[in-house]
């Protein structure tokens, strides 16, 4: 069902843990839905981020596409970052099934959150960045088609 | 461990190699169509007649009451459709529960868009169906009530023989799906007041692909499928006589072997509870504590997630199963689950442990050590737990 890259970030996933006093968190998602993402974001005063954190509640994709998204965050300047898409997420993990795409939106989003608080505890505003949704399950489909 | 460990049984079951031995001459050499008139298919005809009675004898019923069907789906498929099409001169009401398999759900979600009407009765917190709002269900329509024998997911095994009391007293049809409880508790379908009931064979060790509907004589039921005279004029088609003959083996030895078997089994599944709940913090056991199924035990652990879950243990070579969202294919977790009352977040953390006869102790215990080690890495993980050690 999942890659191999799924798999491995799965198993081992990089950049997990929590970061004290960052300079941005986003929490998205809803346990509702069965996941949840939080992203630490350490982001220096040239406006990059030096460090890149997670915590996931949610299942294999989850987790492995929150670990992809630090992976493709950390090091990048914050105007990179929000240029980063849940395709690219999907790209670095050789795809998803597409019932685990969301995961994929989620871990973008995860990332616009954090940016966010950043931007708000900072009092600038970052061109480009829309408010993040407080769920994102909210636009998309999780309907089975019926057959009767 | 190098060897796998399949805690999975409710899913299906291993065909035990009896079984495969007394199909195999059923392919290859005693290949005849029952139907036909010759010396050589009458052997057909005869290990077919013999199947059936072994599981007549089963369940207390004869023979003539036994139809074969390609699963237990089938069986209940045919049980709500063909029933509720044959009484509907006296109504179009169908009395049923929220825990049942999607075989019954989804068919009577099918009958209410062609016009029936389906009352849905809840369940406690274990997930015994609440008879009071049973009883209060019951309209001069209703034509049938269709209960499980014993839930797939929890295990719980319902008050069987008082729905049956209650359908009797008010004139109308029960049905049982007891895909599950077949071969792993006493069942007679007099004694309980059934009139009909599904059960299929890969749950106790017989081959996949096949199952059966018993229909109480006397009961009008429309056939299923037209074209023949087999399994007499209401399911047309060829039999299976492999199958039906791995079937009568199947229920053979599930019969000779449950007494010991289910008592093992109980102990087995009791140790694993009381293991689990103890050493694993905020966990809690869905189901009925010990009105359950031999062989069925399902946690929640709090703060986790089913599938990661599920795909650690088969990293460490573990079978099991989840009723999470993301194993269902679908948005909600388990309608089980959210049914004896938890909520979504929990209902997303639950984990289904099947036994059968093959499981060891030795197995259980390095399950379990598994189990603890990897929902603490998933708490580790997860913000909720983060919040909650916050808060506390």
């Amino acid at each position: 069902m999942y890659t191999k890259k799924v798999m491995d970030h799965f198993s081992n996933p990089r950049n997990m843990g929590e970061i004290e006093n960052a300079s941005g968190i986003g929490t998205v998602g809803n346990a509702k839905c069965g996941d949840i993402m939080r992203m630490y974001l350490d982001i220096d005063e040239n406006d990059v981020i030096q460090d890149v954190k997670f915590k996931t509640f949610g299942c294999g994709a989850a987790v492995a596409t929150s670990s992809v998204a630090t992976e493709l965050v950390k090091g990048k300047t914050v105007q990179e970052a929000i240029k980063v898409t849940n395709k690219a997420v999907v790209e670095a993990l050789d795809g998803l099934p597409p019932v685990k795409v969301h995961c994929s939106l989620l871990a973008e989003e995860a990332i616009h959150a954090a940016l966010w608080d950043y931007a708000e505890k900072k009092g600038i505003k970052i061109e480009g960045l829309k408010k993040p949704k407080s769920d994102i399950h909210d636009h998309h489909d999780h309907e089975v088609e019926e057959i009767y | 461990m190098e060897k796998k460990i399949y805690l999975d049984n409710a899913a299906t079951t291993r065909t035990r190699p009896e079984v495969v031995e007394a199909m195999l001459p059923y392919f290859s050499e005693l290949y005849g169509n029952p139907s036909s008139v010759y010396e050589f298919a009458a052997q057909n005809k005869k290990a077919l007649d013999e199947g059936r009675t072994t599981i007549a004898n089963a369940i207390g019923a004869e023979s003539a009451e036994i139809y074969f069907t390609a699963s237990g789906t089938e069986a209940d498929n045919w049980a709500l459709k063909a029933t509720v099409e044959a009484y509907e001169a006296k109504g179009k009401h169908i009395i049923t529960s929220k825990i049942e398999h999607h075989a019954i759900l989804h068919t009577c979600e099918y009958l209410q868009k062609k016009g029936y009407e389906v009352t849905y009765v809840d369940v406690d917190e274990y997930g015994i169906v609440k008879l009071d709002q049973l009883k209060k269900a019951i309209r001069p329509t209703t034509v049938l009530i269709s209960i499980m024998f014993a839930n797939n997911e929890i295990g719980t095994i319902q008050p069987i023989k008082e729905i049956g009391a209650i359908a009797k007293a008010h004139n109308i049809l029960f049905h049982t799906d007891a895909v599950q409880a077949f071969g792993q508790v006493d069942i007679n379908v007099d004694e309980l007041g059934i009139d009909m009931l599904s059960a299929s064979a890969h749950k106790l060790g017989g081959p996949k692909g096949i199952g059966f509907l018993y229909i109480r004589k006397g009961i009008r039921i429309r056939s299923l499928i037209h074209g023949g005279a087999q399994e007499r004029g209401r399911r047309a088609g060829t039999e299976n006589v492999p199958f039906a003959v791995g079937f009568k083996k199947a229920v053979e030895i599930a019969l000779a072997t449950m007494k010991d078997r289910t008592n093992r089994e109980k102990e087995l599944r009791d140790y694993l509870i009381k293991r689990v709940l103890a050493e694993i913090p905020y966990t809690r056991l869905n189901g009925h504590r010990t009105n359950r199924l031999p062989n069925n035990a399902n946690f929640s652990f709090q703060f986790i997630e089913g599938e990661s879950l599920l795909i650690m243990l088969d990293m460490n070579n573990i079978c099991a199963s989840s009723g999470s969202a993301c194993t269902s294919g679908s948005l909600d977790p388990s309608h089980v689950l959210l049914s004896i009352g938890l909520p979504h977040e929990i209902a997303h953390g639950s984990l289904r442990i099947s036994l059968s006869h093959e499981n060891t102790l030795e197995e259980i215990d390095y399950t379990v050590d598994k189990v603890k080690e990897i929902v603490e890495k998933l708490r580790n993980m997860s913000p909720l737990y983060d919040d909650f050690v916050r808060k506390r």
